[in-house]
């Protein structure tokens, strides 16, 4: 059984956006580099004149009020693949085939639904009932399902016999080829299936010889008749693992609660370690008996199974539970796994019992303080200071960069925000000999400089200024990375202003 | 009368004397390096202390400023980092003294760290002498040396066993160009330890070893007086 879903992403769009929303022309639009093009429209879209492909200036042309909204492909594809897994209800495995398609092998399934017209009577009620506009058909080869659903009747049935008199009056599109290869068909004049078969296979293979074989038209007629064997990759789900625990005496009670989770905890370490994975997510579903939910989560440095560390961060998360009449259940996944092959234990146990170690350390550090507060620096590739570095999460591979060049020495710290000071110097582009900064003012005693750092003009404005930098030591030994932006007459703005950007050691 | 109970004369001599600090020497795990905030060399200055003979092997390092040293004195430039530490860095930006002081403590009981360096500004309420003695007892216990740098801060009772005031001193002059500044030098002032007498010393840092020229004290000096201690554990 081939499935189209013709309008998956207005589809999603309407029921993430709601009803009333569909009533305006909409359309769903990608940044190109030539201006947003649009993806989809509604039908209100649709009939103000707005088509799949077309720019949005030109759509705005015809119709002023048209609104957008981005579009989402990936979104789309993961809501496909959990479609994929919904629809193996009417079959034991079902196939995507993207960008808006389905799958699903009935062979000898039909029975179950009663006969291939109530099978697909049903799968139609019940992709309405989801807000899905799907294109159903059924069919011996999966190729054939898909010609039919795209270009034949809706809900249609194709039966072995009268295959091949059927298949024959539609188009070529419906053998699922590439556009060039469409537009050579349409040039030659071959327009229905039925042409290509009054044609010899000699001619066709030497046609279209330069292209890879399952882009032919020959091997696409094959496979749509039967005659070739066509691989399809099932979609198989892979369920999270779970643990659960219920309680037989709802429990309301904190050293209660932390028990049962170490519990959990321990029975999570065990499902892991049976498929030797490690959790980098975890969460935990508390059930009350009034029906409430509370779901914490859990996000770890490095992937773990020790169930001593999952307790102790889960407790700092549960002190604002409110148990109300009591927890009844409670259920641990891990929704994000990662492969943790067992590990050779240290052979001295002092090294091990002594401290945590450092995924543990940050996983602690970022309960508590946020995932914001613990970061690393590394090295980004641009030669203006603050760009130079950049924050990531402490455990995160580092990217290859290239290797500093020691030509100048840098700053112990930056300030985030480089601070304005005043400056005295002797002529407009010298060397300065006096500044004032935090209401201090110091006397250069030393200074080296300029280092000049242009703007990035392939990213800023061309009225960017560019920054002449001095490491200067004032009378008391104190260094500082001090910068003028700008020159005096360079026409970008007044006279140059002084900034303190780094502190030296 | 039984006098075995009191102090011979032989006990009550100075016995060992009090050796002086001097660079390379070890030095106590939990520190406190007392700068002001409008200058970076109290942190360069505890950064070279801390290093000075450690091994860092594979591990990393911790750095934790809270929300006012953040602000004041900037966050740590990679660049700018001594080349040991620029791939070891874990940094983090607690926003309160007391998230600080977790971040510390959770640090130092870290076996993958090899040392933890703190910025905290004041004296705040929450960094007590009993919040001291905590981190104390903790890095005792895990062995993870300590320097917290204390920015525009009163000194304060507090269990630190090796305690400076760092302000930063004249360069000396670079081989090439005279008008440039130098190396970096600070003049640091042991006014606390446990086992070391007080003394002001000019230190520097070559990249690879901290070198300290004695300043000659003003008053006259009796430090060579002092009986050896010995460091003990906070905990015994």
């Amino acid at each position: 059984m081939a499935i189209w879903l013709a309008r998956l992403a207005i589809d999603r769009w309407r029921h993430n956006a709601g009803e009333g929303a569909d009533a305006e022309p909409t359309v769903l639009t990608t940044e190109t580099a030539h201006g947003p093009r649009i993806d989809a429209a509604n039908d209100a879209g649709l009939a103000a004149g707005a088509k799949a492909g077309m720019r949005l200036a030109d759509a705005r042309a015809l119709c002023p009020g048209l609104k957008t909204a981005p579009s989402d492909p990936e979104g789309d594809l993961a809501f496909l693949e959990s479609l994929a897994l919904w629809a193996q209800r009417w079959g034991p495995w079902s196939a995507l085939d993207p960008p808006d398609g389905l799958l699903v092998d009935v062979s000898a399934v039909a029975h179950l639904f009663g006969g291939e017209a109530r099978l697909l009577d049903d799968a139609g009620a019940a992709f309405a009932r989801r807000g899905l506009t799907a294109r159903l058909a059924i069919a011996p080869t999966a190729g054939a399902a898909w010609a039919l659903a795209h270009f034949g009747p809706n809900r249609a049935i194709l039966g072995p016999e009268d295959a091949a008199g059927r298949l024959a009056n539609l188009p070529v599109a419906a053998l699922r080829l590439d556009d060039d290869v469409l537009t050579v068909l349409r040039r030659l004049g071959l327009k229905r299936i039925g042409q290509l078969g009054g044609i010899g296979r000699d001619a066709l293979k030497r046609r279209f010889r330069s292209r890879s074989p399952e882009a032919t038209p020959l091997t696409r007629l094959d496979q749509l008749l039967g005659r070739k064997p066509e691989p399809l990759l099932p979609v198989v789900a892979v369920p999270d693992p779970l643990v659960q625990r219920r309680l037989m005496e709802p429990i309301r009670h904190r050293e209660l609660l932390d028990r049962v989770l170490a519990d959990l905890a321990v029975d999570m370490a065990r499902e892991l370690e049976g498929r030797a994975l490690g959790a980098r997510r975890l969460e935990l579903g508390l059930w009350r008996v009034d029906g409430e939910v509370s779901v914490r989560r859990l996000e770890f440095a490095a992937a773990t199974r020790d169930p001593a560390h999952i307790a102790r961060l889960f407790a700092g998360k549960l002190d604002n539970i409110d148990a109300g009449f009591g927890i009844e259940l409670l259920r641990l996944r891990a929704p994000s796994t990662e492969p943790l092959a067992l590990a050779q234990g240290d052979f001295e146990a002092g090294a091990e019992t002594q401290g945590t170690s450092l995924s543990e350390c940050i996983d602690r550090l970022t309960v508590r303080l946020g995932e914001k507060a613990v970061r690393r620096p590394v090295a980004y590739p641009s030669h203006i200071p603050e760009r130079a570095q950049r924050w990531q999460a402490p455990l995160a591979p580092e990217q290859a960069s290239q290797g500093e060049l020691a030509f100048h020495q840098r700053p112990l710290k930056l300030l985030d925000r480089a601070e304005p000071i005043a400056v005295l110097y002797a002529t407009p582009d010298g060397l300065p000999q006096r500044f004032r900064w935090r209401g201090q003012v110091h006397e250069v005693a030393r200074a080296e400089g300029p280092e000049r750092i242009a703007p990035e003009w392939w990213r800023e404005k061309s009225t960017v200024r560019l920054r002449d930098y001095y490491r200067i030591e004032d009378g008391e030994g104190r260094r500082y990375w001090i910068y003028r932006h700008g020159l005096a007459n360079d026409g970008r703005g007044g006279p140059p202003e002084w900034f303190l950007h780094g502190l030296c050691a | 009368m039984d006098l075995s109970a009191f102090i011979k004369a032989g006990e009550l001599g100075l016995g060992q004397r009090a050796p002086r600090w001097r660079p390379g020497l070890g030095g106590a795990l939990h520190g406190e390096v007392f700068a002001s905030a409008r200058e970076t060399g109290g942190t360069a200055a505890a950064l070279a202390l801390v290093m000075d003979g450690l091994e860092l092997g594979r591990r990393s390092v911790l750095w934790v400023q809270d929300a006012a040293a953040l602000r004041l004195g900037g966050r740590p430039y990679r660049p700018g980092l001594p080349e040991p530490l620029r791939h070891r860095l874990i940094h983090i930006a607690a926003k309160s003294p007391q998230d600080l002081l977790f971040a510390l403590e959770e640090g130092v009981r870290c076996r993958d760290f090899a040392f933890v360096i703190g910025e905290l500004a004041g004296n705040p309420k929450a960094l007590d002498f009993t919040a001291s003695r905590r981190l104390t007892l903790a890095i005792e216990k895990h062995g993870v040396p300590l320097m917290l740098v204390r920015l525009d801060a009163a000194r304060d009772l507090s269990s630190a066993r090796i305690r400076w005031q760092v302000r930063s001193a004249p360069s000396p002059a670079p081989q090439w160009n005279a008008f440039a500044p130098g190396p970096p030098r600070w003049h640091a002032e042991l006014f606390r330890a446990r086992g070391h007498t007080p003394g002001e010393w000019i230190l520097r840092d070559d990249g690879h070893v901290l070198t300290a020229d004695r300043l000659a004290p003003l008053a006259p000096d009796h430090g060579d007086l002092a009986r050896a201690a010995g460091d003990r554990s906070l905990a015994s």
